[in-house]
C-alpha cells in the first residue's frame, strides 16, 4: 500500500465511523444517560482532528531516521517539551475525575491532585539530567548503559510494556465511554475512533506529531480550564472565601467539604498510594521518553520545571471547578435527573451523567452550549494525546528494547527498527480496539492505580539503582526489578479493587487487605536488587562495578551524552 | 563486550580512547569531585524536603484530620486550604530552586572541566 492511499483510507475509515455512529447514535438516547448528539463538539473536534492530521503529514516528511521517530530528533526545546510533558500527563481522568471529585467530596479531591503532582521534584532531582545524559531513546538505554543488555532490556520493556498495557485499557474504556456521554457516539465506534486515531498519529508522526498533539492539547486544556475557573471566581469578586461559603450553603455534605473526608481511611493505605503516584511518576516510560527530545541536560531540566508549573496550576484550575460546580450546578434541577416519585434529586449521585460530568455541565454553565462544546472536544483531545504518547512508549519498548537490542543483538538496521515500531503502533492501536472492547463493562478504575504502582515498584527502582548505585549488577536488577512487578501485580489481584470489586468476592474478604501495594513492592524491589547484587560475585558482576566510574562521569557531566539530531 | 554499553562499541575505536582517557581525567580533578558532592547534596536535601512536605502532608491527614479542619481565620475556609495548595506552590518552587542553581553554578562548574579536559 502507498502512503497516499494509507492517508486515504483512514481519512474515509474515520468519516464512515464518524457517519455510522450518527446514523446509530441518533434515535439511541437511552434513560437520558447518554448526551442528545451534540454538534458543537463535533465540529469542533473535526477541526481539531484535521489540524493534528496535518500536522502528523508534515511530522511524517520529516521523520526519517531513528532518531527523529524515537526522539523527534532531539530538537524540541526545553519550554515545548515541559508543554508536551504536561499534555502528556494531564489525562480526562485528572480533568474530569479530580473536578467531579472535588464535586462529590471537596477537599478529598485537592488530596489526589496533589499526589500526582509530587512526583514531579523527584524527577528534576533524580532522574531528569541523569537520563538525558545516559540514554537515547528509552529508560532501558541507561539501566543497560553498563549492566548487560538482555536482561536488562527483558525486565525493563516487560515493566513498560505492563505499565502501557494497564494505562491504556484504563485510557480506552474511560474514553469509550465518556464520548458516548459527550457526543452521543456509539461505545464501539468511539474505541475505533481513539484507536485509529492514536495509530495514525504514532505510526506515519512517531514523536514528532505527538509531541505537537500533546502540546496543542495542552493548551485547550490550560485555556479552557482558565477561563471556567475564571468565570467562576469573578463570580465571587475572586474572594475564595465567598466561593467556599456558598459551596458549603448548597453541598449537602455542608462543612465536611471543607476538611479531609473518608478518602484517606487509615494512614498505611494513605502512605502506600502516595509511594505509587510520588515515584511511579518516575518510571511511567511514556514520560521518561520526553526527555529524551531535549539537547541536553539543562532543557531537560527546564521541561521538568516548565511542566510542574502548567501540571501545579492545572490542579489548582480543577479545584476551582470543582467547587465552581459544587456553587453553580448543585441547585439547578436541569442538570440533575428527576426522582421518579417527585422527591428531591440527589445532589451528588442524580448528577447527569455521574459526577465526572461535573466539569463538563460547569462548561455549558458559564460558557453556554459553544464552550460545551470546546470543552467536549477539548476532553476527547485529552485522551486522545495520552494514548499516543502511551503507544510510541509501547512500540519503542518492543522494537528498540527487545527487537534491535535482544533478538538482533544490536545488529538491526536503523530502517527495519523504525518500520517494526510503526508495524508494532498498528497492533497496539488494534489491540488496544479489542480490549477496550472486551472490557466495557468491567471495573477498570484500578488499573491506572496498578501502573502507577507497577512504574514505581519495577522501572523506577532498577532505573535508579542503575544510575546511583555502584554495586548494582545486572542479575540484582533483573530479579529485583522482576520482583517488584510481579509482586505489584500479585498485590493488586489480592487487594479489594480486584478481588471485592472486579471478581465479587465479599467485602473486606481480600487477602491483601491494601488498596494500593507500592509500599510493600517498591521495598521489595529496592531491598531484592541489593541484596542479590550484593551477593553476586560473577566476573560480569564485577566488570559491572568497575564500568560505574565512567558511567558516573557521563551522568554527571554530559561527556559524550548523544547530543541534537543524534546519528 | 557486555558490558560496554552499545552507543561506545558502535563508535571507533580511537574516539573510544580518547573518551575513556577523558572521563579518567575529569574524574581526577579536585573540580570534579566538589561538583559532584555538592550537587549530590543539595539534591538530596531537596528530595527530603519534598518527601517531608507531602508525607507530612499525608501523615496530618491520616493522624490529625482535624487540625486540617479548623477554620482559618473564623470564616468556612479551613486550615487544610492554604495548606494543600502550599504544598503544590512548594514543589513547584523546590524545583525553580534547583533549577536556578543548577543553571549557574553547576552548569558553569562542568562547562569548565569538559572545556578543560578536552
Amino acid at each position: 500500500m502507498t502512503k497516499q492511499s494509507l492517508w486515504i483510507s483512514t481519512a474515509a475509515m474515520l468519516a464512515l465511523t464518524a457517519c455510522a455512529s450518527i446514523a446509530l447514535a441518533a434515535p439511541n438516547i437511552e434513560g437520558g444517560e447518554r448526551q442528545p448528539l451534540n454538534v458543537e463538539a463535533i465540529i469542533m473536534f473535526v477541526i481539531f482532528v484535521v489540524a493534528t492530521l496535518g500536522i502528523t503529514k508534515w511530522a511524517a516528511s520529516r521523520t526519517k531516521s531513528a532518531a527523529d521517530f524515537y526522539a523527534a530528533g532531539g530538537g524540541i526545546t526545553g519550554f515545548q517539551n515541559g508543554l508536551a510533558i504536561a499534555g502528556d500527563y494531564m489525562s480526562a481522568a485528572s480533568f474530569l475525575g479530580i473536578s467531579g471529585l472535588v464535586f462529590a467530596s471537596g477537599f478529598d479531591g485537592l488530596i489526589y491532585s496533589i499526589g500526582f503532582l509530587v512526583g514531579w521534584p523527584i524527577v528534576m532531582f533524580l532522574i531528569a539530567e541523569r537520563l538525558r545524559n545516559l540514554g537515547r531513546y528509552t529508560f532501558a538505554d541507561v539501566a543497560a548503559y553498563r549492566l548487560s543488555a538482555t536482561p536488562i532490556r527483558i525486565i525493563s520493556a516487560l515493566g513498560s510494556l505492563t505499565v502501557v498495557a494497564f494505562y491504556l485499557i484504563a485510557q480506552m474504556v474511560g474514553a469509550g465511554k465518556l464520548i458516548e456521554l459527550l457526543f452521543g457516539l456509539e461505545y464501539l465506534y468511539a474505541v475505533i475512533a481513539v484507536g485509529t486515531l492514536m495509530t495514525v498519529y504514532v505510526a506515519f508522526g512517531g514523536m514528532v506529531a505527538t509531541t505537537w498533539v500533546q502540546i496543542i492539547k495542552a493548551c485547550l486544556l490550560l485555556g479552557g480550564a482558565t477561563f471556567m475557573a475564571f468565570v467562576v471566581m469573578m463570580s465571587f469578586n475572586f474572594s475564595p472565601e465567598a466561593m467556599f461559603a456558598r459551596a458549603v450553603e448548597v453541598h449537602p455534605g455542608a462543612l465536611s467539604i471543607m476538611a479531609p473526608g473518608k478518602m484517606v481511611s487509615d494512614p498505611i493505605s494513605a502512605i502506600s498510594l502516595g509511594i505509587a503516584l510520588m515515584f511511579g511518576t518516575a518510571g511511567l516510560p511514556h514520560i521518561l521518553m520526553r526527555f529524551f527530545t531535549v539537547s541536553d541536560a539543562k532543557a531537560a531540566r527546564k521541561s521538568v520545571f516548565i511542566a510542574t508549573g502548567l501540571i501545579g496550576y492545572f490542579y489548582i484550575l480543577t479545584f476551582i471547578i470543582g467547587f465552581g460546580a459544587i456553587t453553580f450546578l448543585m441547585n439547578d434541577p436541569a442538570y440533575f435527573r428527576a426522582a421518579a416519585d417527585g422527591s428531591a434529586y440527589d445532589k451528588v449521585k442524580d448528577l447527569l451523567g455521574g459526577t465526572n460530568m461535573a466539569a463538563i455541565h460547569l462548561a455549558k454553565a458559564v460558557g453556554g452550549s459553544l464552550f460545551l462544546g470546546f470543552i467536549s472536544a477539548v476532553a476527547f483531545a485529552t485522551i486522545l494525546a495520552v494514548v499516543a504518547g502511551l503507544t510510541l512508549a509501547g512500540a519503542t519498548a518492543i522494537s528498540h528494547d527487545i527487537y534491535a537490542s535482544v533478538i538482533r543483538k544490536g545488529r538491526a538496521s536503523e530502517a527495519s527498527e523504525v518500520r517494526l515500531s510503526k508495524i508494532t503502533a498498528i497492533i497496539i492501536g488494534l489491540v488496544a480496539i479489542v480490549l477496550g472492547y472486551i472490557f466495557e463493562q468491567q471495573n477498570v478504575a484500578f488499573m491506572v492505580g496498578l501502573a502507577f504502582a507497577v512504574a514505581a515498584s519495577c522501572n523506577f527502582p532498577v532505573l535508579l539503582m542503575s544510575i546511583l548505585w555502584r554495586g548494582t549488577t545486572t542479575r540484582g536488577a533483573f530479579w529485583g526489578g522482576l520482583a517488584g512487578l510481579l509482586s505489584a501485580l500479585v498485590m493488586v489481584c489480592l487487594g479489594p479493587a480486584v478481588w471485592e470489586d472486579t471478581l465479587g468476592h465479599a467485602k473486606g474478604s481480600a487477602p491483601f487487605p491494601y488498596a494500593n501495594p507500592a509500599l510493600f513492592s517498591m521495598t521489595l524491589a529496592f531491598v531484592s536488587i541489593w541484596l542479590i547484587s550484593k551477593f553476586d560475585s560473577s566476573a560480569s558482576a564485577d566488570a559491572e562495578r568497575a564500568a560505574f566510574d565512567a558511567q558516573y562521569v557521563r551522568s554527571e557531566t554530559g561527556l559524550g551524552a548523544s547530543g541534537a539530531a543524534a546519528h | 563486550m557486555d558490558v560496554l554499553p552499545s552507543t561506545v562499541t558502535k563508535k571507533r575505536g580511537g574516539r573510544m580512547q580518547h573518551e575513556t582517557s577523558r572521563s579518567g581525567a575529569i574524574e581526577a580533578d579536585p573540580d570534579y569531585v566538589r561538583l559532584v558532592r555538592s550537587r549530590t547534596r543539595f539534591s538530596l536535601i531537596l528530595t527530603l524536603l519534598t518527601l517531608a512536605i507531602y508525607f507530612g502532608f499525608i501523615l496530618l491527614i491520616a493522624f490529625a484530620p482535624h487540625v486540617l479542619g479548623q477554620s482559618l481565620t473564623g470564616g468556612v475556609t479551613t486550615v487544610g486550604i492554604p495548606l494543600g495548595v502550599g504544598v503544590i506552590v512548594a514543589a513547584f518552587v523546590l524545583t525553580g530552586i534547583y533549577v536556578r542553581r543548577a543553571n549557574s553554578e553547576f552548569d558553569a562548574l562542568t562547562q569548565q572541566l569538559l572545556e578543560r579536559h578536552k
